[in-house]
């Protein structure tokens, strides 16, 4: 059965084609109108209010909290200062990426870990002989995410906290309007946004005070649709559809390491010991099989594939989420595994798997579309991630 | 400025010693490192009562290969084999009982229970001692791992398949039959005397959290039958208690210049990028070893000496979920008298065993599944000072008797001072049913439950053989699948107590095969002095 989010009183009122869909057990909307660009104009023009409940939420806490986390992730805990969150994959004892998410220090002896999938017992694992907790708060903790430019000001309107000094991935505790809440400065779009932690008790209330106070802001509930286009130029990774993660593939092959989904920088092999550190360090010596990189569809190659069949240019309406080749002459180097049309970039862009000696910047290749029914080659080139890199989303 | 050494091991365990010794032999500078006083590790002789002394906890030094014996040159640093009881004694009230040992009374006394069975006998136990002997060698070796491509593992496999072969048809069916047979059924193939199928059904159970109608447990009578000439369990009995063997050993380690430091307790083992670098003492002396050899069990080694952060959590996993469930207790008894059985005092002189039928043993273990003490205990009791008079004052004799079912894990309560000496008093008053005499000649008694053997040795659950001997559990998953040879995860660090391959009961294999395959892995290593 499953489960609603804390929002979903107000969620559910406000949809206009019941277009739910599901996510890590919870019915959430695809889009609240029946087409969602509208809702993808309030991340990049004002603000959207995106309800991410669904996500895992770990309270970890105890006098081994940061060790235990810096056993589990590959990014050096030891440096997390307070109120900082972080951005991490994880491993397996192979290196391979079995999930990823953000990390928060709370407290010297508290942190909070989001993830896609559930990790409560990986995180058990690896807490063998420590002194620490475990909880998993995904139902406890509500939490939405306040995307685009307008966000700041919506909550310095209604939340008693120094929003001007929160800087990009850090995190504050606040009171909005006396609800009790911790805002970290995160998001899944690229853009200057927010994240709202309350006790899903108090979620309700929340939304009410966020669409009051964001009213004069544009602020506008958005979908997983909306949400989707904004990742993608944002170039961040959706596990099961950019990579699978180590614990749910069932060949090797179906694997990637941070090196492969262009997360090295999160890998500190030099600090202690954590999981999957020398089958990392091997691979950093060997060099990576396979890059993570962007590719933009040739325009004019895409609209002489239509116009050969009589047809004007057709583009993707939504981010699609399946796998398309990548080709070099005729050869497979790799697959594309999400794209979309960025109405921002006026592109045609994806994120794709590709063979290392195939991924330097600039690389002409070939992406695999669909044009009437048959498969074609438009023409691409290799680009870098992200698509976007906002100036206003770290300032 | 400390001397480094090659190799420092944890313990002084006979497996442990075996180790050291072979490495020592072979040039290297070895460092054993004891918590007690007494070295032997399980296999302690010490003056429990004055004037007695007691096998505190293994009551015989099992089957010792007699090539560490040769190689070590044992005999000359004072072991001295006294004799091989091979006799087995299961009295039957009224001074009767049966006796099972290398002789012709053996026939007449199983005959007078069951003809049938006696004329059955002979080829039960020439078919036991060849399946047996087919088991022996493989514990010869590090067991190959059958999922390897390397060539050596190939030629191993290979050879194991040959031997299995040349068994000969029946007994090559009849082995792989046999391993994962409930003993209970193995044994009413052959015969119809509760007696003799209880006698022999115990060699299934014991050391085991299982009764001898679970699946596997005929593997574990075949293991412990290792060594012998038949279907019989003999003792070798050396002179001044089985804790003799250790100092034996201590003596030939030290001639081959090997130090030794007792009453010294390993706090931990560090590691550094995935080696092993240093032991540190209890005091915090810090001993630096590229080479470690660990006697305790992987349990303990794992998740208590190592930080576990340096393993893979799968690996970790694996270890948390070897099964390793504490069963037996121990009695120790001085004796003002012999017990009177009833019977010539030669009977006594092996193993009396307290096993009348395979529905008893089950009956005993039933009680243990639901976490209680067996009402009627299975045992096994040794009387050393008929064959050493040197343990008890002259006329008085010591009797060491393991107890099972005992569970570690008790329902209700815990393991005190109370249920220890309640356990010991249905334990004589066990006994006293075959032997009257038995309760008005104690002059003192030591009851070891469980806890207390894993307080005292330091074995997780008091579990004597480091993990249950279950299918699941032996040849290359032991201690658990892919790690049965000797090397751990951490480079360096090599285990060598009775939770790997071959397991408790051939003495001191696991450290003999651990020295093995560190001498052939040895590689030219730069001696650091720090």
């Amino acid at each position: 059965m499953l489960k609603v989010t804390p929002f979903h009183p107000r969620t559910a009122a406000l949809s206009q084609g019941q277009a739910w869909r599901r996510w890590a057990g919870h019915t959430v909307l695809s889009s609240y109108e029946l087409y969602h660009d509208r809702e993808y104009s309030a991340i990049r023009n004002a603000a959207a209010m995106i309800d991410v409940s669904p996500l895992y939420k770990y309270a970890i806490a105890g006098a081994d909290a940061e060790r235990l986390l810096d056993r589990v992730l590959p990014r050096d805990m030891t440096k997390a200062k307070l109120h900082q969150v972080m951005y991490t994959p994880w491993c397996d004892a192979a290196g391979k990426v079995i999930d990823d998410g953000t990390v928060s220090r709370l407290d010297d002896q508290q942190f909070r870990l989001t993830a896609a999938d559930p990790n409560l017992r990986w995180l058990h694992h690896n807490a063998v002989g420590m002194d620490v907790t475990i909880e998993d708060v995904s139902d406890s903790i509500a939490a939405v995410s306040l995307q685009g430019p307008t966000s700041r000001d919506i909550l310095k309107g209604i939340a008693e906290a120094d929003l001007d000094t929160l800087r990009f991935f850090r995190l504050t505790h606040a009171s909005i309007q006396g609800i009790p809440a911790t805002i970290s400065r995160t998001g899944y779009t690229g853009d200057l946004g927010y994240e709202i932690w309350v006790d899903a008790g108090r979620a309700v209330e929340l939304w009410d005070r966020l669409i009051d106070g964001g009213e004069a802001y544009g602020i506008t509930p958005a979908g997983i649709l909306a949400l989707d286009i904004a990742r993608i130029e944002a170039g961040l990774l959706m596990i099961e559809v950019d990579y699978v993660s180590a614990h749910h593939a069932l060949i090797e092959a179906q694997t990637s390491s941070p090196y492969e989904l262009g997360l090295g920088w999160t890998v500190k092999l030099e600090k202690g010991p954590f999981v999957g550190q020398a089958a990392l360090a091997q691979e950093k010596h060997r060099g990576p099989a396979w890059q993570f990189r962007g590719i933009e569809v040739d325009w004019e190659s895409l609209e002489q594939l239509y116009a050969e069949v009589g047809l004007p240019p057709k583009i993707p309406t939504v981010a699609w989420r399946t796998s398309a080749p990548i080709y070099v002459q005729g050869v497979q180097v790799g697959y594309a595994t999400s794209g979309c049309w960025s109405p921002l970039l006026k592109k045609y862009i994806a994120m794709a798997h590709l063979e290392s000696r195939y991924a330097r910047l600039g690389t002409p290749v070939h992406m695999e579309v669909t044009v009437e029914h048959r498969r074609k080659e438009a023409m691409a080139q290799v680009a870098k991630l992200p698509f976007l890199d906002l100036e206003r989303r770290r300032a | 400025m400390s001397r480094a050494y090659d190799a420092v091991v944890i313990g002084a365990g006979v497996g442990e010693l075996v180790a050291a010794n072979y490495l020592a032999r072979a040039g290297q500078r070895v460092l054993v490192l004891e918590d007690h006083d007494v070295l032997g590790g399980v296999h302690v002789t010490e003056e429990a009562f004055p004037g007695f002394r007691v096998d505190t906890c293994a009551s015989d030094i099992g089957f010792l290969n007699p090539q560490i014996i040769q190689d070590l040159d044992l005999s000359t640093h004072g072991l001295e084999v006294l004799s091989v009881e091979s006799g087995v004694f299961a009295p039957v009230g009224n001074g009767d009982g049966l006796l099972l040992r290398d002789g012709a009374d053996t026939m007449a006394s199983i005959a007078r229970l069951s003809p049938a069975d006696a004329s059955r006998w002979m080829p039960f136990s020439e078919r036991i001692a060849r399946l047996a002997g087919f088991l022996w060698s493989l514990y010869c070796e590090a067991p190959p791992l059958p999922t390897s491509k390397d060539r050596k593992d190939l030629f191993a496999l290979l050879g194991i398949g040959r031997r299995l072969r040349g068994l000969g048809k029946v007994d090559m069916l009849e082995f792989l039959r046999t391993v994962p047979m409930p003993v209970a059924d193995l044994l009413d193939d052959w015969f119809e005397s509760d007696v003799l199928k209880g006698c022999l059904g115990a060699a299934g159970v014991s050391h085991l959290f299982q009764g001898p109608k679970s699946a596997g447990t005929a593997f574990v009578m075949l293991h412990h039958h290792v060594g012998q000439p038949g279907a019989l369990r003999s003792r070798t009995v050396v002179r001044g208690g089985v804790g003799s063997l250790a100092s034996a050993l201590a003596r030939a380690f030290g001639a081959s210049g090997g130090e030794l430091r007792s009453e010294t307790g390993v706090d931990r083992i560090l590691v550094r990028a995935g080696r092993v670098s240093a032991v540190v003492m209890q005091g915090g002396e810090e001993i630096p070893a590229s080479r470690v050899v660990c006697g305790a069990d992987p349990k303990r080694t794992f998740l208590e000496l190592v930080d576990p952060t340096h393993l893979d959590p799968e690996f970790l996993q694996r270890v948390q979920h070897i099964k390793l469930q504490g069963v037996a207790a121990k009695v120790n008894l001085a004796l003002s008298e012999l017990p009177d059985f009833g019977c010539s005092e030669t009977n006594l002189r092996g193993t009396i065993s307290i096993a009348p039928s395979l529905d008893y043993l089950e009956r005993a273990y039933d009680a243990s599944k639901y976490g209680r003490i067996s009402d009627q205990p299975y045992l096994e009791a040794v009387i050393p000072s008929l064959v050493d008079p040197s343990l008890a004052p002259s006329g008085k004799h010591v009797m060491s008797v393991w107890m099972q079912y005992a569970p570690y894990r008790l329902q209700e309560g815990e393991w005190g001072p109370e249920t220890r000496e309640a356990l010991g008093d249905r334990v004589i008053d066990t006994l006293a049913q075959y032997a009257p005499n038995l309760p008005a000649a104690i002059m003192d008694r030591q009851v070891l439950s469980p806890r207390d053997i894993e307080s005292r040795f330091g074995f997780t659950e008091g579990h004597f053989y480091q993990g249950d001997l279950t299918l699941d559990q032996v040849l290359f998953m032991r201690p658990v699948p892919g790690w049965s040879r000797y090397a751990t995860p951490i480079e360096g660090l090599y285990l060598a107590g009775p939770g790997t391959h071959p397991g408790g009961g051939p003495t001191g294999m696991s450290g003999y095969l651990a020295a093995r395959q560190m001498l052939k892995q040895r590689r030219r290593q730069p001696r650091s002095t720090v």
